[in-house]
C-alpha cells in the first residue's frame, strides 16, 4: 500500500507559555482529501495548535510543513500569518472574528485579498484590469456565499447575522483564500441540532467540491464521529490517542480524559 | 393600559426630584457669582435675588430635558429610529438617481457662484473650511478606515507647508510645481512614522503619534538654519495662473476654485480607495487585526499605505496653506490643529465622506459665525461638541459607508 500523500505534516511540536507546556511533542498529519478531527477537553491545547500552525504563535520547538501538490513543501515555522494563508492554510475562529461592520459580501471579498493584485493606482484610476478583478472578486465571493447558504444576506452587516450564519460566514471567508487545508475551530459551537446537522453536510460537501482537506476541532461528538476519517485526542497538551472514530471511542485513555476522575474511582 | 401609567408617573416624579436637586446645587454653586454683587464704590453688596430664581428654573429645566433625552437614548429607541431614518434617506438617495444628481448639481452651482455671492472675507473663510475638509478626508483614511488613532497628523501638514515655503524661498519654485512633491514628501514622512508604530495600537499609538507631531514642530522651531525658527518664513508666492497678475481679491477667488477642485478630487480618490481592495483591507484591519492577517492581508503593508496615503493629503493642504497665508511659522502646527482635524473626523462620522465634510464645515464655520457671541463663542462650540458626542456617538452622519456599492451588483448577477 502506498503511503497517503500528506498535506500538513507537524512533528515534535512544543509550545510553552512561561512555565506552562500547552503542547508537548505533538505529531499530526493530515492527508489529502481527509477530514481529520482534533478533540480533547477544555484547555487541552487544541486552539493553541491552530494558532501555532497559522503563525499567530511561534512554537518553542517542532517542524510544521505544508505540501501543496505540484509545489515544493513549505516550512511554516516563523512565517507571518498572512504568508501562511498564502501558502494554503485557512482557518475559522472559535470566538467568531468577523469584520463586524462590513457587509457579508465584503467579509468574503477581504479574504480574496491574497489572491488578487490591484494596488493603489488601480484603485484610484479604476482601469479595466482593476474593474475586471473586482468583478471576479464579487462573483467568486458570491458563489461561496451561495455554497454556505448565505446568498440572501450579502448586503447585511456581518454583526446583524444570526449566530449560526456567522459561523458559516467564517467558513465562506476562509474558503475565499483558496486553501488546500481548511482549519475549523469548533464550527458547531452554539448551533442547534438542526444547524449542526446541516453543518455536517456542508463540511462534507466543501471537502468534495472545493477539493480541500479539513482539520476540525469540535466538541460535538456526534458530528465528529460521523464525518471524520481520523481523530487525534489531546489532553493537557499531550496526544493521548489517535485513530479512526471507532478506535478512539473505545480507547480507555480517551474515556478517562473525558469522564475524569469520577470514572477512575 | 392603566397599569402602565403608575410606574410612568413614579418615574417622572423621581426624575423631577433629581432635577430639583441638580438645580439647587447649581443655585448654590453660582450663588456668589450670580446673586451677590459687590459695589466697590460704596462698599455695599447688592443682592440680586431674581438671578437666583432664573438660575434655579433654568437649571431645573435643562436638567429635566437632559434626563429625558438620556432616557430616550438609553432605551435605544432614538438611536434606532435615527439610524433607520438615515438609512432610509441614504437608500432613497442612492436608489433614486434623480435626487442625487439634482442635489449634486445644486451644490455644484452654489459652490461655483459662491465667490460672487459673498464677500472676499466669506470666501476666505470658506477656503479654510475646504482645507479642513481635505485634511479631514485624509485623516479619515488613517483613523476612520484603518482605525489607527493618529494624534500627530499636523506634522504632515507642516511638512507640506515647509516644503513649499522653503522651495519657494530658496529656489523660487512655484506652487503648482511644489504641490505634488509636497504630497509625496508627506507620504514619505507618513511611512517614517508608520515603521516605528507598526506594533502599537490604541492609546499607545495615540501617544507616539502625538509625540511625533510635537517632535516635528520642535524641530521647526529650533532648527534655525533650516526653518528660520519661530520667526517663520514670509513672502511665499501665491499660486500662479499662467503668469497672470491677480489682485488680492482675485487671488482669493482663484484659490477658492483651486480648493473646490482639489476637494472634488480628494472625494473621488478617497471614495474609490474606500471601495477598493486596499480600502477593504484597511477596514478589515480596523475591525479585527488577527482575523485580517489570518485572511492573508499583510498587516505591515496595509498600515503603511494607510499612513502614507493619509499623510499625502495633509502634505497637499500644507502646501496650499503656505500659498494662502504667504507666511508660515511653527505656531500654525500645534497639537490643537491635530485635535481639530480629529474632531472633524469623529464628529462628522468616522469613515463617512459626507460626514467628514459636514464635520469640517460645522467645526470651522461655526466658530466664525458665532463671533457675534464674542466670549461665549468657544463655550457654545464646546457645548455643541459634547452634545453631539453624547447623543450621536457615531458622528453626525454614519453607517452610510457600509451600504454603498454592493447593493446591486450581486443582484444583477442572480437576476440578469
Ligand atoms: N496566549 C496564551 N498565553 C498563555 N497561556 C495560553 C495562551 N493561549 C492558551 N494558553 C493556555 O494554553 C492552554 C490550552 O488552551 P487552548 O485555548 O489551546 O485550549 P483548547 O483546547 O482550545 O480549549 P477549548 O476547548 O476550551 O477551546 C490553556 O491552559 C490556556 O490557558
Ligand atoms: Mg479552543
Amino acid at each position: 500500500m502506498t503511503a497517503p500523500q500528506p498535506v500538513l505534516d507537524v512533528r515534535g511540536l512544543i509550545m510553552d507559555f512561561g512555565g506552562l507546556r500547552a503542547l508537548d511533542n505533538i505529531n499530526i498529519q493530515v492527508n489529502s482529501g481527509e477530514i481529520v478531527a482534533l478533540i480533547g477537553p477544555n484547555g487541552a491545547g487544541k486552539t493553541t495548535f491552530f494558532n501555532c500552525i497559522t503563525g499567530l504563535y511561534e512554537p518553542t520547538m517542532g517542524d510544521m510543513i505544508i505540501h501543496t501538490p505540484g509545489k515544493a513543501p513549505v516550512r511554516l515555522n516563523r512565517l507571518k500569518p498572512n504568508v501562511v494563508t498564502e501558502n494554503g492554510l485557512a482557518r475559522t475562529f472559535q470566538n467568531i472574528r468577523l469584520f463586524q461592520k462590513m457587509t457579508v459580501l465584503e467579509n468574503v471579498m477581504v479574504a480574496r485579498h491574497c489572491r488578487t493584485k490591484s494596488g493603489i493606482a488601480g484603485a484610484i484610476f479604476r482601469g479595466r484590469k482593476t474593474r475586471r478583478e473586482e468583478q471576479e472578486m464579487v462573483e467568486h465571493s458570491y458563489r461561496l456565499l451561495e455554497k454556505v447558504g448565505l446568498d440572501s444576506y450579502v448586503n447585511e452587516l456581518a454583526q446583524e447575522l444570526p449566530y449560526g450564519a456567522q459561523r458559516r460566514l467564517e467558513i465562506a471567508r476562509a474558503l475565499a483564500t483558496e486553501p488546500i487545508l481548511l482549519l475549523l475551530d469548533e464550527p458547531a459551537a452554539g448551533m442547534n441540532p438542526k444547524e449542526t446537522h446541516e453543518l455536517d453536510q456542508l463540511i462534507t460537501r466543501i471537502k468534495e467540491e472545493e477539493g480541500v482537506s479539513i482539520l476540525l476541532i469540535e466538541h460535538d461528538m456526534k458530528l465528529v464521529m460521523s464525518i471524520s476519517d481520523r481523530i487525534y485526542v489531546l489532553d493537557y497538551g499531550q496526544m493521548i490517542a489517535q485513530g479512526t472514530p471507532r478506535e478512539v471511542s473505545e480507547n480507555r485513555n480517551v474515556i478517562k480524559a473525558y469522564l475524569g476522575e469520577a470514572f477512575d474511582a | 393600559m392603566k397599569t402602565d401609567w403608575k410606574p410612568l408617573m413614579q418615574r417622572v416624579s423621581s426624575e423631577m426630584i433629581k432635577s430639583i436637586v441638580v438645580s439647587l446645587w447649581f443655585v448654590f454653586l453660582t450663588f456668589p457669582l450670580m446673586v451677590m454683587k459687590i459695589r466697590p464704590l460704596d462698599q455695599t453688596i447688592e443682592w440680586r435675588w431674581m438671578n437666583l430664581v432664573y438660575v434655579g428654573v433654568g437649571a431645573f429645566f435643562l436638567s429635566f430635558v437632559w434626563r429625558y433625552l438620556m432616557a430616550r437614548k438609553e432605551r435605544g429607541s432614538e438611536k434606532d429610529e435615527g439610524d433607520s431614518w438615515q438609512k432610509r434617506i441614504g437608500m432613497k438617495i442612492r436608489s433614486d438617481k434623480r435626487i442625487s444628481v439634482s442635489g449634486l448639481i445644486g451644490v455644484g452651482i452654489f459652490v461655483l457662484i459662491f465667490p460672487f455671492l459673498f464677500s472676499s472675507y466669506q470666501t476666505s473663510i470658506m477656503i479654510t473650511a475646504l482645507m479642513y475638509v481635505m485634511l479631514g478626508l485624509g485623516l479619515n483614511i488613517v483613523v476612520g478606515l484603518a482605525g489607527l488613532l493618529d494624534l500627530g497628523y499636523v506634522a504632515f501638514y507642516a511638512v507640506g507647508a515647509y516644503f513649499y515655503a522653503l522651495m519657494n524661498h530658496h529656489f523660487g519654485i512655484g506652487f503648482w510645481a511644489a504641490l505634488p512633491f509636497a504630497g509625496g514628501l508627506a507620504a514619505v514622512f507618513g511611512i517614517l512614522l508608520g515603521f516605528p508604530v507598526l506594533r502599537l495600537k490604541g492609546d499607545y499609538l495615540a501617544i507616539v503619534t502625538l509625540g511625533f507631531g510635537e517632535i516635528i514642530r520642535l524641530i521647526l522651531e529650533n532648527w534655525n538654519e533650516l526653518s528660520y525658527g519661530p520667526s517663520g518664513i514670509a513672502g511665499i508666492s501665491r499660486p500662479g495662473f499662467f503668469g497672470f497678475e491677480f489682485t488680492l481679491q482675485q487671488h482669493t477667488v482663484y484659490l477658492f476654485y483651486i480648493m473646490v477642485a482639489l476637494v472634488a478630487l480628494t472625494t473621488i480618490v478617497v471614495s474609490r480607495l474606500r471601495n477598493s481592495r486596499i480600502g477593504r483591507a484597511w477596514i478589515a484591519l480596523r475591525e479585527d487585526e488577527v482575523a485580517c492577517q489570518a485572511m492573508g492581508i499583510d498587516k505591515t503593508r496595509t498600515k503603511l499605505t494607510a499612513f502614507a496615503l493619509g499623510a499625502t493629503w495633509a502634505g497637499f493642504v500644507g502646501c496650499i496653506f503656505a500659498a494662502k497665508t504667504t507666511f508660515i511659522n511653527p505656531a500654525s502646527f500645534t497639537f490643537m490643529e491635530s485635535a481639530m482635524i480629529l474632531s472633524i473626523v469623529v464628529l462628522g462620522g468616522m469613515g463617512s465622506i459626507v460626514g467628514v465634510m459636514v464635520g469640517a464645515l460645522v467645526l470651522i464655520l461655526l466658530p466664525e459665525y458665532l463671533r457675534a457671541f464674542s466670549e461665549y463663542r468657544m463655550l457654545a462650540f464646546g457645548a455643541s461638541m459634547v452634545i453631539i458626542m453624547v447623543f450621536r456617538p457615531q458622528g453626525i452622519i454614519s453607517g452610510i459607508r457600509q451600504r454603498y456599492e454592493f447593493r446591486k451588483q450581486p443582484q444583477q448577477e442572480v437576476s440578469p
